[in-house]
């Protein structure tokens, strides 16, 4: 009972964090838009893949680049809770480290989500109205979509929390977090069709965890995919499972 | 029933040792105040009490229960309010102590009651739907105070809480926590280098010095252990063996061009003195404070280095108290 109270405690501060914080939504959707209408449309008019116009085939690509970049720097927000000791208050209170590291999870996971949402429904939009053709969003694959994104930003959002644990300044945090990333980006094939690579790019693109999310998206957006959704989701839950391990250990040995 | 209990407490960090060897016992219903310099282990002593860090060695009991090995049961019999603020203040008042009750597994009924109840106890029903970050020092810490209290512990810590407040918000909380104790009934422990907090506060006080309790007893009991008066004279030569000579002076202490004496019944003796002391500049009477006591047994000030004109300051407060 108190445990699930805790959860529920931890994520309702987060929420509640995120709706008084209304730049922040707009902030993280602005820069997709950005790679999508103006990177997309001005490599676009130029270049297409196998036939598909490039902003249709990066759409899946910046979807995930979107939940990558706002789960992983949701792990700043515990940097400012042991800064304000706000963390002090919820380490003190009689719920166990996991409780409080799956809640932040939800928390940021709702967030990410939100933001998920929008640029799916924009995708829609831009679709129907034949900016970007091509682009499959009727609500099953919304749906799909976002049911393969929470998977991705809880394990993302994981990975922001255990770099949060042990950084003692947002600064901190900020270095260590853009040292992952853009390679964790650029190597997932959001931006490039990735069954023709240079040999000694391919095993980067592989075991990069961010590929398997673009691929599945792809699938359901574009009806093709280098992998299959089994291989996608087995590679994705794996991941989920590892960093969750690893998240509450790292909250185990948190110091406050 | 003792609430707190601990045995050769010690915590070290990288060889340095914060709290040394602690030996503490502190019963239900009481408010006992730790007293001692910034650094002297009584933030990390308050951190192991309330399980955010594990002792080095050693053991302590709060509540009856092991702080290592029955962390959980400890951390649902304490409330407390940090030193630095812990509130969040892009939440307001209410929402702060909605989450408090959360996160320590409330009845919703019972959470809006004491919701409603601690607010009224710190005066802060009416703001409740601020924003914190539009709160004062002082309604922050009274917020905080206030959320410490509401799940009903038993042992309600205090660090430092009235740090960095101005005098007037100071005596609200004094009076709130005087308020508190009356009507919840629990023990509150706090940390403190104010001695007119622990003078005005505590049953019972230790002084903290380099993570050793130095002396333990009631404000009362030690402040007669300066066994009279202390009049302190600012002279460039005094003559300390006239002085010596008259038989009310128990005690003489030279620090910093001063004269520390310790006189019984100086109001009546103070002419003699000034006579035997030879040319004076000025002079300051009163009855022995906590100060005294510090400077007694850790032989100096708590405040030393602090701020300049610590004695210049006593001199103001005197005057006030007259």
């Amino acid at each position: 009972m108190s445990e699930r109270s805790g959860l529920y405690a931890i994520w309702y501060r987060e929420f509640k964090v995120f709706l008084r914080e209304k730049s922040r939504i707009v902030a993280s959707i602005i820069n997709p838009i950005l790679w999508l209408l103006v990177f997309g449309g001005g490599l676009g008019s130029s270049i297409s893949v196998k036939g598909t116009n490039y902003q249709a085939f990066i759409y899946p690509g910046i979807l995930a680049q979107a939940a990558l970049f706002s789960s992983i720097f949701f792990g700043v927000y515990i940097v400012w809770d042991r800064k304000i000791d706000f963390l002090k208050e919820v380490l003190v209170a009689p719920i166990s480290r996991t409780t409080i590291f799956v809640g932040k999870i939800l928390g940021g996971a709702t967030d990410a989500l939100i933001q998920s949402a929008i640029l799916l429904v924009l995708g829609a939009v831009l679709s129907w109205s034949g900016i970007i053709p091509g682009l499959n969003l009727g609500i099953l694959s919304i749906v799909l979509s976002l049911f393969i994104l929470f998977i991705t930003i809880s394990a993302l959002v994981s990975v922001g929390l255990i770099i949060g644990s042990k950084m003692e300044s947002p600064e901190g945090f900020q270095l260590i977090s853009s040292f992952l990333l853009f390679p964790l980006f650029f190597l997932s094939g959001a931006l490039f069709p990735i069954n023709n690579l240079p040999a000694w790019l391919a095993p980067f693109v592989i075991i990069d965890p961010l590929t398997y999310p673009v691929d599945a998206l792809r699938k359901i957006i574009l009806g093709a995919s280098h992998f299959t959704l089994m291989t996608d989701f087995g590679v994705m839950l794996g991941f989920l499972a590892l960093v969750v391990v690893i998240g509450t250990y790292a909250f185990k040995k948190m110091k406050v | 029933m003792a609430v707190i209990e601990t045995e050769n407490l010690t915590k070290k960090y990288n060889g340095l040792t914060a709290v040394d060897n602690l030996n503490l016992k502190i019963e239900e219903g009481e408010i006992f105040g730790l007293l001692g310099p910034n650094g002297a282990g009584k933030t990390t002593t308050l951190l192991t009490l309330t399980t955010l860090i594990e002792p080095t060695s050693g053991t302590a009991r709060v509540n009856g229960f092991d702080v290592v090995k029955q962390s959980d049961l400890v951390r649902k019999s304490i409330g407390i309010v940090f030193q630095d603020p812990s509130s969040d203040e892009i939440l307001t008042g209410y929402e702060n102590l909605k989450l408090h009750g959360l996160l320590y597994g409330m009845e919703p009924s019972l959470r809006e009651k004491r919701i409603k109840d601690v607010l009224e106890l710190v005066d802060l029903t009416d703001r409740k739907n601020d924003l914190v970050k539009k709160y004062s020092g002082g309604m922050r810490r009274r917020l905080e105070l206030a959320r410490g209290l509401m799940h009903h512990p038993k042992i309600l810590f205090l660090d430092e809480p009235t740090l960095g407040l101005d005098p007037q918000s100071r005596t609200h909380i004094w009076q709130y926590i005087e308020k508190l104790q009356k009507e919840e009934n629990i023990s509150v422990i706090i940390t403190t280098h104010y001695m007119e907090e622990v003078d005005r506060l505590c049953n019972r006080m230790a002084i903290i010095d380099a993570g050793k309790i130095v002396v333990l007893g009631t404000p009362e009991e030690l402040k007669k252990v300066i066994g009279g008066d202390v009049v302190t004279v600012k002279t460039a030569n005094p003559n300390i063996a006239a002085v010596k000579k008259l038989d009310f002076v128990k005690k003489i202490e030279t620090k910093n061009g001063l004269v520390y004496l310790t006189v019984t019944d100086a109001d009546k003796n103070l002419s003699e003195i000034l006579q035997a002391i030879g040319k004076v500049e000025s002079v300051e009477v009163h009855k022995p404070t906590l100060d005294d006591v510090f400077i007694h047994y850790t032989g100096k000030e708590i405040r030393e280095g602090e701020a300049e004109g610590g004695w210049a300051n006593k001199i103001i407060n005197y005057n006030r108290k007259k």
